[in-house]
């Protein structure tokens, strides 16, 4: 039998500008990537920290958050998803996104459906987009690239291409990123 | 003295089950060794079992001849690790599904447990009991902790032939995730694709 890998898991499916959603310095020498789940309440407290890190670390760091629903444990986790990728096809990917983990007590259709307004999305688009499900395909490719990089459960954080294993509190991620930066490795 | 007599029954109780134990392969005995990384092989015949499903079903490995099988040994129900990696799994079943792949998950716990389990986490592939003799077929793959009394955390991807094809051992603690199975699966089916 195989033993416990001493090489640490790698992110199977690299950041996409295009693609991505992307916040920060797009010439920071640290990729934070986050695995995430709406409903998550794990999740919920790592919106906090990466928040604070992100005041913290200035330029050292880019953010980019990709979709890892547990739907069968979180039932609105990715209609949640959907909504947040609804927002980003009409640019306003982040501000969903922070309204979501802000309110993850409230995540029923009519509290979703009050965010569109909420963030000023074209409602009549967004309705059609919810509606038809257009964003599901994307949000279960994030799934299949979390489960090829080693995701194992929410949140997962990549740092520069390699999961960080152990806790994620501010101080640990902070440390984590600066030795990134000093390896200076993309 | 109610210490004692336990223990003389324990006792005897430990040789009257040694011929059961005795079944499982040359190298089990009563003293079986716990966790045995080179007992069973890449390439080897994957040791048949049948369990209880928590249908209360039979069901044996030889009955998934013709498919991939993914055997997932985890120590218990309910552990918070175990949690997040049999609902990452369930959440992968229409992938496990595209490589035509059945997945089984195995532990010490009884039926009722894997039952309650099961529904708690919405799971949607069988959990078997490995309950009587109590680990008997993690013991066949090398995959028992003695001392604990329950499963180790290992993987085993098994061919449409039998054939253990890809095994991973775990740290007790550390959610393996998915992506060595995927991996596994994808090759065995480059593998077909070739051949065919």
């Amino acid at each position: 039998m195989t033993k416990a890998r001493m090489i640490r898991a790698k992110l199977a499916v690299p950041i996409n500008e295009e693609r991505d959603h992307v916040r920060g310095p797009r010439a920071a020498p640290v990729t934070l990537v986050e695995y995430g789940d709406y409903e998550c309440p794990y999740c919920g407290r790592a919106y906090s920290v990466v928040k604070d890190l992100e005041q913290r670390a200035g330029n050292l760091v880019r953010f980019v958050f990709r979709n890892f629903p547990l739907t069968t444990v979180h039932p609105h986790a990715e209609r949640a998803a959907e909504e947040a990728e609804a927002a980003g096809a009409q640019g306003k990917f982040w501000e969903m996104h922070d309204l979501l983990f802000e309110n993850q007590q409230a995540l029923e259709d009519e509290d979703l459906m009050g965010y569109g307004a909420l963030v000023g999305l074209d409602i009549p688009r967004f309705v059609r987009d919810m509606r038809e499900s257009r964003y599901l395909n994307r949000i279960r490719e994030d799934f299949l690239s979390g489960a090829r990089s080693g995701v194992n459960g929410t949140p997962t954080f990549f740092i520069n291409g390699l999961r960080h294993d152990g806790p994620w509190d501010l101080a640990t991620l902070m440390a984590a990123i600066e030795v990134a930066a000093r390896e200076g490795r993309r | 003295m109610i210490t004692r007599n336990l223990v003389a029954f324990a006792f005897v109780l430990s040789i009257t089950c040694a011929p059961a134990f005795a079944e499982l392969g040359p190298k089990d005995g009563a003293n079986l060794a716990p966790t045995d990384l080179e007992r069973i092989k890449v390439g080897q015949p994957a040791p048949d079992f049948t369990l209880e499903n928590m249908d209360g079903k039979l069901v044996s490995l030889s009955d998934f001849r013709g498919k991939p099988v993914v055997l997932v040994f985890y120590p218990a129900d309910w552990s918070p690790v175990c949690g997040d990696q049999v609902v990452l799994y369930n959440e992968l079943l229409p992938e496990f599904q595209r490589f035509n792949a059945a997945l089984l998950g195995a532990s010490v716990d009884n039926y009722w447990s894997h039952l309650a389990f099961a529904k708690d986490r919405k799971l949607r592939f069988p959990l078997l009991s490995d309950f009587e003799p109590k680990g008997a077929v993690a013991r066949s793959y090398g995959a028992y902790r003695q001392q604990e009394g329950i499963s180790e955390r290992a993987l085993f991807v098994i061919d449409a032939d039998g054939k253990i094809r890809w095994s991973y051992l775990s740290p007790l603690d550390v959610n393996p995730g998915a992506e060595g199975i995927l991996d596994a699966l994808e090759a065995l089916d480059s593998k077909r694709e070739v051949a065919a």
